[in-house]
């Protein structure tokens, strides 16, 4: 039977299913060509738009794991987006060097993250709570910045970042794969992958074994929020433009929605960095499957929600108990 | 005795209940009689929290019959046996702090006028149901602003408003200080007289005396006997409480003989470690060398002691000296620097981290020492766990199994293992051998005892008052949150750590 199955099974199966769906619906779906040196094709276009999700997705993985919760990404993505445009400005030439405006921009997002660690860490605060403040406040000082006005970028290494390739690939593939590698090497190198799992599958006994567990969790907000700051980096290069009202809206949802997807229990405790980057995949190829369907947007919604829904499912035991004692009830039915 | 020839309110009858693999109850009788509180006593695991759930409809006994003035009761929930009249007001106070104190009272029972909530009608009620007991209070406030002593009278006049015949308190004293247990105690005394029959759990001895009419003692889940409070002496009811042969006329205890200076060389001196609400100022030394045992019930403040030890709570008196040098601990991690290990009384809420491995679990304290950035290798790791799990004869599949499919037994040896890992000078056990099966309670007892021959310094706690007899080289008796005097080895048996548990301050 099915004993011990890989963590990463039910997550890559759904991925392989939605990947099936669009070899049968999508004609020249898996169709790859290169033009002017650059790999083209859905996949690339699929990979490529799904980077800034995954990249919020590998901050939430350990947060969520630390048994917390940061709905704050979103905003934290329009702070850094906001930050870098407005130091580079909107002229051909770049008002501040890019390098100290993309500094200035992750320099803004730690310190979102430093303050929500505070918040959960040092004061104690519910996570959605805590974080809450900022989703509300982030967005806003954002706007304050720009006056709520979207603000155009037209130096063109900005670009780079969000549209550029290298090698034939799209450069934002590079960054998350670093990303990617360098968490999961600090994870595998260091004993924080270890220590991370502890405090999210038993907080109280992580403390009398030593750990200190207010560091960690005040580690894991900041690192969230640097992950949102790249990710809003590269989704204002993009959209060339810093648009405080909608980057990065709701991306906080998707991330999340990505880790559980990925297999990470929102209880916290064990992680799958690798889960949350398939759990990402699958949002961003469901997304383009619906519109390569030439189903209307609104339908996206509605499919996410029925995969919402299906994964709670997945991991309410209230419901494997029922599901248990239906199938045993058949079962004995049937004898 | 009056309130013997009225006919019981409640009468439990052949009560048994198991869950699988324990008896929890078997055959347990208790009659409890309008006017009376009766006071209900057992070490851990007796079954007294067994017994409430079966009363209150949490769970339904396998076999016997509740009689309620006289009428089988079946209570299928807590609401129902609100319902039926019976009341139950737990240690954690369950009410709602951020509702006002009338709020709390009437929660789900609004009093109503023309179709609204009748507020004015609800504040006067709940201020005349707390005049009842004596209580003057704004009710107006939010709960959390009144102490939890008061916090326990709003329970209790909760319970009371729906016309409770048969209140059950269950532990309700064990966060509270001395007078406010007095401000309760005048509360029960008064619905005594208003011929509530009120069953009353709890650990404390001179709060036994102090407020019962009669006790049921309860020992492995089986009812050991009902007695009269006056005809039942404290050495008795702790003898039936613990099992030991009974015998109330052994000669007092000497008072302890000066200790001998020790050849061996001291580690760890606290002088007057203490915590409000939790420990009184007591002295304890630990030597080189020595297993200290922390003899007392449940509750009388061994935990307490420990965890003030290790950091786990913060001491607000007293002062710790290691090595000479003045410590003050601020966390479980400045203790484990000093060198102390400490193995929780609760393995599965303050030991084991249930879905991690084997080897992680072994290396996490050791790990924590070490640091963060300093992963140890996971050659070495996996080095040290399969040493450890051969020494220490753990039963696994491998060392990458979670560490929640062993037994008690071999979890209770990997987090021996954890601190052993660490290698520490001192090491504090809080019940290592509680709920494991006899044959790993030597194993983990005759490993802990070769240690302390090597030179660790060993404090050994526990509630099986044979076992700490038997390997303890110097004694601690823990009495009501006190330490209640030091012995050598030797110089106690089993009936004398009784009597020195139940001499209560000016009772004998």
């Amino acid at each position: 039977m099915n004993s011990v199955r890989h963590p990463l099974f039910r997550p890559l199966a759904a991925l392989v299913l939605l990947l099936l769906v669009d070899l049968l619906l999508v004609p020249g779906f898996f169709h790859l060509e290169i033009k002017d040196g650059h790999l083209y094709g859905s996949l690339i276009d699929i990979a490529n738009r799904a980077a800034p999700l995954v990249l919020a997705a590998l901050g939430m993985t350990l947060v969520i794991a630390t048994r917390g919760i940061d709905i704050s990404v979103g905003a934290v993505v329009a702070i850094s987006g906001t930050v870098a445009a407005m130091l580079i400005g909107g002229a051909s030439t770049a008002d501040t060097p890019m390098a100290w405006a993309l500094c200035a921009a992750m320099g803004a997002a730690l310190l979102c993250g430093a303050w929500n660690g505070l918040l959960v860490a040092g004061l104690g605060l519910q996570p959605i709570v805590a974080t809450l403040i900022l989703m509300v406040a982030g967005r806003g000082l954002a706007q304050l910045f720009t006056d709520g006005q979207i603000l155009t970028v037209y130096y063109k290494p900005f670009f780079f970042l969000g549209s550029g390739y290298l090698f034939g690939l799209p450069f934002s593939l590079y960054i998350v794969g670093a990303v990617f590698l360098a968490t999961a090497l600090l994870m595998r190198k260091t004993a924080l992958g270890l220590f991370i799992q502890a405090v999210g599958i038993n907080p109280v006994a992580a403390r009398l074994a030593g750990l200190k567990t207010a560091v960690l969790v005040f580690f894991v907000y900041v690192f969230c929020s640097a992950c949102a700051g790249l990710a809003g980096l590269m989704i204002s290069a993009n959209i060339k433009s810093a648009d405080a009202n909608n980057a990065g809206l709701l991306l906080e949802l998707d991330a999340i929605l990505a880790v559980t997807l990925g297999g990470t229990s929102l209880a916290g405790g064990k992680f799958s960095l690798a889960g949350s980057v398939i759990g990402a995949l699958i949002i961003q190829t469901l997304t383009y499957t619906i519109y390569s369907l030439g189903l209307p947007p609104e339908v996206n919604m509605v499919v996410k929600s029925v995969v919402v829904f299906l994964v709670c499912l997945s991991q309410s035991a209230e419901f494997k108990n029922m599901w248990r004692a239906l199938r045993a009830n058949k079962q004995g039915g049937a004898a | 005795m009056a309130i013997l020839s009225s006919a019981p309110v409640l009468e439990l009858r052949g009560i048994s209940k198991g869950f699988p693999g324990v008896q929890a109850l078997s055959g347990v009788a208790l009659n409890l009689y309008p006017g009376e509180v009766h006071t209900l006593m057992g070490q851990n695991g007796a079954g007294k929290s067994t017994l409430i759930k079966v009363l209150t409809g949490v769970y339904t006994p396998d076999q016997g019959q509740i009689l309620l003035e006289g009428r089988a009761i079946q209570p299928s929930s807590t609401l129902d046996a609100q319902n039926l009249g019976i009341s139950t007001v737990y240690q954690e106070v369950n009410l709602c702090p951020n509702l006002s104190v009338a709020e709390n009272i009437f929660i789900g029972r609004y009093p109503r006028k023309r179709g609204g909530i009748d507020w004015a009608g609800m504040q006067r009620q709940a201020t005349e149901l707390l005049e009842r007991m004596q209580i003057r209070i704004d009710v107006s406030l939010p709960l959390a602003r009144y102490p939890l002593a008061i916090q326990q009278m709003v329970a209790i006049s909760r319970a009371l408003l729906v016309s409770a015949k048969v209140l059950i308190l269950d532990e309700p004293t064990s966060s509270l200080d001395e007078k406010e247990v007095e401000l309760l105690f005048n509360v029960l005394r008064g619905l005594r007289e208003q011929g509530m029959a009120i069953l009353f759990v709890t650990h404390f001895l001179d709060q036994t005396y102090a407020i019962s009419d009669r006790i049921t003692v309860m020992r492995n889940g089986e009812r050991e006997g009902e007695y009269a409070c006056s005809e039942l002496s404290r050495l008795e009811l702790v003898n039936k409480m613990v099992g030991a042969s009974s015998s109330a006329t052994v000669a007092p205890v000497a008072a302890p003989a000066p200790s001998a200076p020790s050849k061996l060389t001291t580690f760890l001196r606290a002088v007057g470690l203490g915590r409000k609400g939790a420990l009184s100022p007591m002295d304890i030394e630990l030597r080189q060398g020595e297993l200290l045992g922390l003899a007392g019930l449940l509750g009388s403040g061994r935990t307490e002691a420990a965890r003030l030890l290790f950091g786990a709570d913060r001491a607000d008196s007293g002062s710790i000296v290691i090595d000479g040098k003045e410590r003050n601990f601020a966390s479980p991690r400045d203790a484990i620097a000093a060198g102390i290990g400490f193995c929780s009384e609760d393995r599965k809420h303050e030991g084991a981290v249930l879905e991690l491995s084997v080897r992680e679990n072994l290396i996490l304290a050791l790990q924590a020492r070490t640091g963060i950035l300093r992963a140890i290798p996971l050659k070495r790791q996996q080095q040290l766990a399969e040493e450890y799990v051969k020494a220490l004869g753990i039963k696994t599949a491998s060392i990458e199994t979670p560490i929640g499919t062993l037994s008690g037994g071999n979890q209770q040896k990997v987090l021996l293992a954890r601190w052993m890992a660490t290698e520490p000078k001192m090491l504090i056990l809080d019940e290592p051998t509680r709920g494991i099966d006899v044959r790993a309670k030597q194993e983990i007892m005759d490993y802990v005892t070769a240690l302390c021959r090597k030179g660790m310094a060993i404090l050994f706690i526990s509630s099986e008052l044979p076992e700490v007899l038997r390997v303890s080289d110097r004694i601690v008796v823990m009495r009501d949150r006190k330490a209640g005097g030091e012995y050598p080895r030797g110089a106690l048996d089993e009936t004398s750590v009784l009597q020195v548990i139940a001499a209560g301050d000016g009772h004998e």
